[in-house]
């Protein structure tokens, strides 16, 4: 029992970033225990993504072909029974949204401990230690699992993906699925965020988070926006509390933009507001926490109060 | 319709904090309902109040002092509170998923709802796993991650939610009750508590139970997972900072954003 088994992540006809990922953590874990690397893909067009899949490192890809699109009642009893079959040491799993939707329940059904959202991972005999983020990023802690196997899934864009092709062998696996077991049913898909701005377009983006803490004061960051002909965006409090329409977003649920400046003003910089803007050229912070994540990413930062640095800078350009 | 809540006291961490050994010294801590919660419990009672839910029932694994917490629930609405704890917990650094799994499966087989509702993810640990492994523990049906419910499918037996999925793409799917929903930030508007709902919070029932009391033994709730190692994440930091207080960094950033360009009519 040293092998890996990865389940990829696809939708819409697509193998998403986090499975090139999930590859190269695998391969990781699967030279520390000495095994091979199995991955899985279930559902949609197999056969390509099979091949798709055939990457350097990997060992054997398991294809099932059930349907299109992820259901996580499908996802459950076929990961279950692949699990069976390989008899991983490490079952390696997407820390995506599908994957929040059947990651636990597998865990459950296996009876395995689950060790989720890891940034870092690494073996020691039967010990796993994984590396994870708590109190929203605060602090980094390390978690040893002692188990003989072991759940994990993983944060995406913390791993490289695998892009060389290798020589896995391709294999289909016939999996058994109970239809009656199966109690949810996806309808359909709708695009969310259209409107009247694309803020993905915009070269200027005055970014606004949490840090102006009353609707009232949206003011002043729309004018720091006009004085600087940006548009304005914001992160997810902003629009969950119905400030500002959802097409305003960046992030992981809302919009990936790449603006030539994003000036992100009490905003703290969490994992999914990064996904959406850390390809910007040049980013600004503002930030009264020297501390906060985005600083990390930021190329250039003010550890002052917004209300004090937002008015003085509209100063400057009037 | 029954409707159960799983609510949990999280722990917010000022800017400036100490760490000792594996936790954060208390002093640094401040305690609230978890955002996801919040949502939650407010769906359940949008639930109760469109005649839907005649019953909504908040439940808790925590200590005594996540009473004021898990009150602020009942301020809101819910009918009355279930709080589990006991001394195999006590001092527990994290209680890994399979453990709350196990406590709470327990008390919904006790209270036997319709429907359970639950955050996507408590703010502290971060597993974002307890709702789905909860409900395939229960045999229900679930759905992660769910910014829409339309309350007159509720009635019919089947849930016709939407589940958030990344870059602005919305899933539309239909669960079978009994289900566990775990609820995303902006599915609706949280409302804050009336000084009358806190009033009559005071009078409801919070039921303090241990292990015991749910039939489950300390060997139940054994912790798998280790934290060995707390500390602040490095900063990888290479920015610039301006300096020399408010004014005269917002005069660098103009100069910085002129040369960029910005600004310039
Ligand atoms: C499945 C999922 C999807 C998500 N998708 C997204 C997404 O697409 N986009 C997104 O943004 N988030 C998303 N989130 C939420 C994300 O985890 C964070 O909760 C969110 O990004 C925090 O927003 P914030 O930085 O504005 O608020 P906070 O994290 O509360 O930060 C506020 C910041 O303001 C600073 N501040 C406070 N007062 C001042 C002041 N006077 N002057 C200067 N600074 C000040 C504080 O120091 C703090 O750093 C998602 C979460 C989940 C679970």
């Amino acid at each position: 029992m040293s092998d890996v088994l990865a389940i990829a992540d696809h939708r819409r006809g697509e193998l998403r970033d986090i499975s090139f990922e999930l590859v190269t953590a695998g391969r990781e874990l699967a030279n520390e225990t000495g095994g091979d690397l199995h991955v899985a893909v279930i559902s949609g067009d197999t056969e390509r993504f099979g091949e798709q899949l055939k990457l350097d490192g990997v060992d054997t890809v398991h294809t099932v072909n059930h349907g299109e699109e992820f259901n996580h009642g499908v996802y459950a009893q076929t990961v279950t029974q692949l699990f069976d079959a390989v008899a991983p040491q490490f079952l390696l799993m997407p820390n995506s949204v599908n994957g929040l939707d059947y990651a636990p329940a597998v865990a459950n059904r296996l009876d395995l401990t689950y060790v989720s959202d890891v940034v870092d991972i690494g073996v020691d005999g039967s010990t796993l230690t994984a590396t994870r983020e708590m109190y929203g990023g605060k602090v980094e802690t390390t978690t040893a699992v002692e188990a003989d196997q072991v759940a994990v899934s993983i944060r995406g864009a913390e791993w490289p993906a695998t892009e060389d092709t290798g020589d896995a062998t391709v294999e289909a696996f016939e999996a058994d699925v109970d239809e009656s077991a199966v109690r949810s049913t996806v309808t359909g898909f709708e695009e969310v965020g259209g409107g009247d701005v694309d803020i993905s377009e915009a070269d200027v983006l005055v970014s606004v988070g949490r840090g102006i803490e009353e609707e009232e004061n949206l003011d002043l960051v729309r004018d720091l926006a006009d004085a600087l002909d940006a548009t304005l965006s914001s992160s997810r409090p902003i629009v969950d509390a119905g400030w500002l329409p959802k097409n305003r977003q960046v992030g992981q649920s809302g919009k990936v933009v790449t603006p030539d400046v994003y000036i992100a003003i009490g905003i703290s910089g969490a994992v999914q507001h990064v996904a959406g803007m850390k390809g910007s050229d040049t980013i600004v912070a503002i930030n009264t926490d020297p501390n906060a994540p985005i600083y990390d990413i930021a190329d250039y930062g003010i550890v002052e109060d917004l209300f004090d640095v937002v008015p003085a800078l509209i100063e400057e350009f009037q | 319709m029954k409707v159960l809540v799983t609510v949990k006291e999280v722990a917010a961490v000022e800017d400036e904090f100490q760490i000792a050994g594996t936790s954060i010294d208390e002093t640094y801590l401040e305690y609230d309902l978890n955002e996801w919660d919040d949502y939650a419990v407010e769906e359940a009672v949008q639930l109760q109040e469109a005649g839907i839910a005649d019953e909504v029932v908040a439940v808790t694994i925590g200590p005594e002092r996540s009473e004021e917490t898990i009150r602020m629930a009942l301020a809101k609405g819910a009918d009355r509170a279930v709080r589990i704890w006991d001394d195999a917990l006590e001092g527990a650094d994290l209680l890994d998923v399979g453990a709350k799994t196990a406590i709470l499966e327990k008390v919904v087989e006790e209270e036997d709802p319709d429907i359970v509702l639950s955050g996507v993810q408590a703010d502290d640990d971060g597993f974002g796993a307890t709702g789905v492994s909860l409900a395939d523990a229960l045999g229900y049906e679930w759905a992660a991650v769910v910014n829409h419910l339309d309350q007159d499918s509720v009635e019919s037996g089947t849930a016709s939610v939407r589940r958030e999925l990344e870059g602005g793409v919305e899933e539309l799917t239909d669960v079978e009750l009994p289900a566990v929903l775990t609820i995303q930030t902006g599915i609706n508007e949280p409302r804050y508590a009336s000084l009358r709902g806190i009033r009559q919070a005071q009078r409801k029932e919070i039921a303090p139970k241990t292990l015991g009391d749910l039939g489950l033994d300390a060997a139940a709730v054994e912790n798998e997972l280790e934290l060995t190692d707390m500390y602040e994440p490095e900063t990888e930091s290479d920015a610039t900072y301006f300096e020399g207080g408010p004014d005269e960094a917002a005069g660098q950033l103009a100069d910085l954003l002129r040369e960029k360009g910005v600004g310039a009519q």
